[in-house]
């Protein structure tokens, strides 16, 4: 412990905490140009969204450097209680949140406002560390890959009942974990697989797709004609394959919300709504396309300036980036990301312990998630599904979280060497 | 570690895989495609447009002919209206609730976000109370706009109007009209919208998403200011041009009068006419119908699309090729016993005159003596190149403008042909000679002229031998500038020596006894002219007389038709008596020779009754039947008759121009 302490920043990872603190940077720099107006030059105010931002960095500072003064044990041993509280939090905001934008998502708590799905991220990241950590756990067996299944759709499902479609579909990313420590690669190919068709399945014939999946399955089955159980196979997956088509399309038609069905219409450009929930996306593709190479200026991007963009601030921030600093503005941000997220998943390898290496990778890949869902809509290759982009949209409760999960996989790794 | 650890490289491999796809995203809609950066551009940039005000005409001496006075329009922007007292603007605006519905219905559709027009053109008072209230009602404002108003009520069809621009036009200009913007649509209007438009001044405005001015785009580097347009001094003398439409109410007719000397019009008359004023403000649409559907056509320009023989009026042309041409001289007599020998055709002469030379040839308009001289003409070179003699002739008829526009400066001049021989043999094979086409010697047949034409010929004989081409714009501008093509001078190849003999007939037949243009005797003033008179097989003989005066030195050389007139000194020749004496003297004296009053002129109904419209089919046939009849039945004089008096009735399908 003594020799621990002496070492303390030694051990602690400061190119990620640089990192992290360059795209706050980038987030306040472009809260700061949203709500920019050149007639009204007052000084700095802290009821601005910018002003409170700066507020939410150095909070979230102290916070991060805060949990660096843990001890590392703590987090695996209160894991499941961080699990539990992060739960009932998810129940309670469904009876007492605050209805905002049609998701009940918010836990008012005096003058700022709680958001525990963000939460429930970092809660389902310990808890599953803890469990795949724990003794003797196998990824390739059924038990296990049910508990685990288990510890993600719980909140999952919580999420669901908001509803919140974007944030539920982050804890999709636990699947790459879980695939790191052993989760067999045909049930990712099958889940993958399954999204594909369920996506083809919208803008394809049934006919169409029967034939083409009868054909693959064909080709399948001819090529291991000398294995009989591996043809009986190949045609109990194809059999399932044409059912799914018809399942899925009532899914989308009867279990969907009408708003969830036009944006993944929308993206899948089977309708075009250019004032309506297109409205977003136009206008963001606008935004970043007038950025061209070097961008428009800080300060001096129209769509920014004037407001033709919605939640600007928040799940479209990345349209203020492409507009005023252009292409290269946004290679930098995606450049730091894209650094950030493969130094998270090389720290994670060089832990001695599994939990470690779970949470890293865990985080690596909600913030990927987030990362690749967020900047994919405001260019209009996802759809737009209201999720932030971690670090940089304005907003408290995100950034601490993310924050805290950045800097709980900081402290694991700067004990690294230790026992936990 | 196990095997898993290779893992670790496909999920950085996704992320990396995820990056470039994003990148490569982006790179296309930021640096490949610059679709966006326009769109953007769109969306806030909006240019705002000053309307510069539309220059003033005003005739030569400066006297205004169209000016502009301030209207007002509503504008109204949907999305900006809150709920409001309706019934008291529509009392204002005196609009029932109905109409209120259904133009706001109309704006809605029309753009939610940009302002467009409620209400059209209100008056200054309904402004003045409009204004006072404009607090109640909320996404309304008053858009100030000018539009034309012309003092004096004169010259419809010459100054033209001005009305929205149809999408023909805009796309024609190419990006300078926005629908809703005006344009010159006919007359001077039209084809001098360019230089009275001026130039539209433009600011560049930023909008935000609220569509609320967020102020001008780099500080207004590429706005510019509104350029008014040029004022536009015309040709036109508004005193005669007001006494010539008085003089040609309820006729049908025109008037046209040349300043000999720089063919500069002084008088453009086309009845029946309209008042300017009616094409402007609020029931334009409704008068627009009520003139268009006048079976008197007061749209169709006359003096430039009117089509008429010229009949008598063409011999003293006639006269100067032949003393040109040295087959005659002015001394040279010819018999005319009442009728003229064609082979075995008889032509008739109105009157007996005995032996007869060129002076008295013109001032008697004798038929005879013109059919010997176009007979000495087409035989010079002998029987059998009568052909080629024509072309000659036809030649030296076409320097005098006739079978070709004039080259005005005025939209929708018509040209009528002039036969060649070519078209004759077309018409006739290769056996024709003199005497088949002789109607042509006396300015009937295959001739057809505008009014303008026939006053042009009248210049060219006051200026002894050239004409510039005849302009209705004297100088655009302070600095009076012209096209120099009307300052340049035409000569027509007959040298000055031929005129005066030809111009002393001219006199006669208007200052001697014998002369058949006495009524157009000018007190105190030589006045040289000829009348003609156009037989018209659907009613009275359309009046003609084309002249100029004085003698020496003429000011003016006119031509005046009044169709259903009868014959020329009836009403053609009084009538250009009175705007002649007007323009030289400024003053009338009243009385002509036969004892009529200007009043009675200007009184006298000689508006034909139209039974039905005039059937087109029969037009057109015509020419064959009067063709066929003329080869069967060729001794029948009614044949030449039928013929000229079809053309003497502007063909229907030319007021087809107008729209």
């Amino acid at each position: 412990m003594q020799q621990q302490n002496s070492r303390f920043f030694f051990n602690v990872d400061w190119v990620t905490i640089l990192i992290y603190m360059a795209l706050c940077t980038v987030g306040f720099v472009n809260i700061f140009s949203v709500q920019y107006d050149p007639d009204k030059s007052e000084a700095f105010s802290f009821a601005a969204e910018y002003g409170k931002q700066l507020i939410f960095i150095i909070s979230a500072l102290i916070l991060g450097l805060s949990i660096l003064l843990l001890d590392s044990k703590f987090f695996s041993v209160f894991a499941p209680i961080v699990y539990g509280i992060t739960i009932i939090l998810l129940m309670v905001v469904l009876v007492v949140g605050r209805n905002v934008g049609g998701n009940q998502a918010w836990i008012p708590i005096g003058s700022f406002r709680l958001q525990p799905s963000e939460f429930a991220k970092f809660g389902t990241a310990l808890l599953l560390a803890r469990y795949i950590s724990s003794f003797n756990i196998k990824l390739n067996t059924f038990k296990p890959i049910l508990i685990c299944a288990a510890i993600i759709t719980l909140p999952m499902a919580l999420i669901m009942l908001q509803p919140d479609a974007g944030s539920m579909l982050v804890f999709l990313s636990f699947m790459f974990p879980l695939y790191r420590e052993g989760l067999p690669g045909n049930l990712l190919i099958i889940f993958w697989g399954a999204v594909v068709l369920f996506i083809l399945n919208l803008f394809l014939s049934p006919t169409l797709l029967i034939i083409s999946i009868l054909i693959i399955g064909g080709l399948f089955a001819y090529n291991s004609r000398k294995r009989l159980q591996k043809v009986i196979n190949v045609g109990i997956i194809t059999l399932i394959a044409i059912c799914y088509l018809f399942v899925a399309k009532y899914l989308f038609e009867n279990v969907l919300k009408p708003h969830q069905r036009t944006r993944i219409e929308l993206i899948l450009g089977l309708t075009s709504d250019n004032r309506g929930a297109g409205y977003n996306v136009i206008q963001s593709k606008i935004a970043i396309g007038a950025g061209q190479l070097t961008g428009r200026g800080y300060l001096e991007g129209t769509q920014t300036k004037f407001g033709y963009v919605p939640a600007q601030s928040t799940d479209f921030i990345f349209s203020t980036i492409g507009e005023e600093w252009g292409f290269a503005g946004c290679f930098v941000v995606i450049g730091l990301y894209i650094f950030l997220l493969l130094r998270i998943v090389n720290m994670a390898e060089r832990q001695r312990s599994v939990f470690s290496r779970v949470y890293g990778y865990s985080i690596a890949c909600i913030l990927f998630f987030h990362v690749f869902i967020n900047i994919g809509m405001t260019i209009g290759i996802m759809p737009v599904i209201g999720i932030p982009l971690p670090f940089i949209s304005y907003g408290g409760s995100s950034l601490w979280s993310f924050t805290i999960l950045l800097f709980i996989f900081l402290k694991l790794d700067s004990n690294r060497m230790g026992f936990i | 570690m196990d095997q898993l650890f290779n893992r670790k490289y496909i999920i950085q491999g996704l992320f990396v895989l995820i990056a470039l796809i994003l990148l490569g995203r982006l790179f296309y809609i930021q640096v490949a495609s610059d679709k966006y950066f326009l769109d953007a551009n769109n969306n806030a940039l909006r240019k705002k447009f000053i309307y510069p005000a539309r220059g003033v005409i005003s005739d030569r001496n400066g006297k205004i002919l169209a000016q502009n006075q301030p209207t007002y329009d509503l504008m109204v922007t949907p999305n900006e209206v809150k709920p409001f007292d309706t019934l008291s603007l529509c009392n204002i605006i005196g609009i029932t609730m109905e109409d209120f519905r259904k133009k706001f219905h109309k704006a809605v559709v029309q753009s939610r976000y940009q302002a467009s027009i409620f209400q059209k053109l209100l008056s200054v008072q309904t402004y003045a109370t409009l204004q006072e209230r404009m607090a109640n009602f909320k996404g309304f404002e008053v858009q100030k706009r000018t539009i034309r108003y012309y003092p004096d009520s004169i010259g419809g069809q010459l100054l033209g109007y001005i009305r929205e621009a149809n999408q023909r036009e805009i796309e024609k200009h190419q990006g300078y009209y926005k629908p809703g913007d005006y344009i010159g649509k006919s007359g001077i209007e039209k084809q001098y919208e360019v230089e009275l438009r001026g130039t539209k001044g433009v600011r560049n405005m930023l909008y935000n998403a609220h569509n609320v001015a967020q102020g001008s785009y780099a500080d207004g580097k590429f706005d510019s200011l509104a350029i008014a347009g040029e004022q536009l001094t015309t040709t036109i003398d508004v005193e005669i041009q007001k006494l010539g439409e008085q003089l040609l109410t309820s006729k049908v007719g025109s008037i046209v009068a040349i300043e000999p000397a720089t063919g500069e019009i002084l008088a453009f008359v086309s009845s029946p006419g309209y008042d300017p004023n009616m094409m402007v403000g609020r029931e334009t649409g409704n008068n627009y119908m009520k003139i268009f559907s006048n079976p008197y056509r007061p749209f169709f320009i006359r003096p430039l699309k009117g089509r008429y023989s010229p009949g008598s009026a063409f011999k003293p042309l006639d006269a100067l090729i032949a003393l040109q041409d040295g087959v005659v001289d002015e001394f040279s007599t010819f018999n005319c016993p009442g009728y003229y020998w064609a082979g075995n055709r008889k032509f008739k002469c109105e009157h007996v005159d005995g032996n007869i030379a060129l002076r008295r040839g013109i001032a008697r308009s004798c038929n005879t003596y013109f059919y010997n001289i176009f007979a000495k003409m087409m035989l010079k070179k002998g029987g059998k190149n009568q052909h080629k003699a024509y072309d000659e002739w036809q030649e030296k008829v076409r320097k005098f403008g006739i079978g070709d526009t004039l080259g005005v400066d005025f939209p929708g001049e018509s040209s009528y042909k002039l036969f060649r021989a070519e078209d004759y043999t077309k018409r006739y094979s290769k056996y024709w000679g003199y005497t088949t086409i002789l109607s042509v010697a006396i300015g009937q047949g295959e001739i057809s002229t505008t009014p303008l034409q026939m006053a042009n010929i009248m210049a060219i004989i006051a200026n002894r031998g050239y004409y510039v081409k005849p302009h209705l714009v004297k100088g655009i501008g302070d600095t009076k500038y012209i096209d120099p093509k009307y300052k340049e001078k035409h000569t027509v190849g007959i040298d000055a020596r031929h005129f005066e003999s030809v111009i002393d007939g001219m006199q006669d037949a208007v200052n001697s006894s014998i002369g058949t243009a006495t009524e157009s005797r000018i007190p105190n003033i030589l006045m040289c002219g000829k009348t003609g008179t156009v037989q018209n097989v659907h009613g009275k003989n359309h009046s003609v007389f084309i002249g100029f005066a004085p003698r020496d030195n003429p000011k003016i050389a006119i031509a005046v038709i009044v169709e259903n007139g009868g014959y020329g000194g009836a009403y053609a020749a009084p009538i250009a008596s009175f705007i002649t004496e007007k323009y030289l003297t400024d003053s009338l004296k009243g009385r002509r020779i036969n004892g009529a009053t200007i009043d009675q002129y200007k009184a006298a109904n000689l508006l034909p009754v139209l039974k039905d419209k005039l059937p087109k089919q029969k037009l057109k046939t015509d020419t064959s039947k009067v063709d066929t009849a003329k080869k069967i039945i060729p001794t029948k004089a009614t044949v030449a008759r039928n013929q000229f008096n079809k053309v003497a009735i502007a063909p229907k399908n030319n007021a087809t121009t107008e729209q």
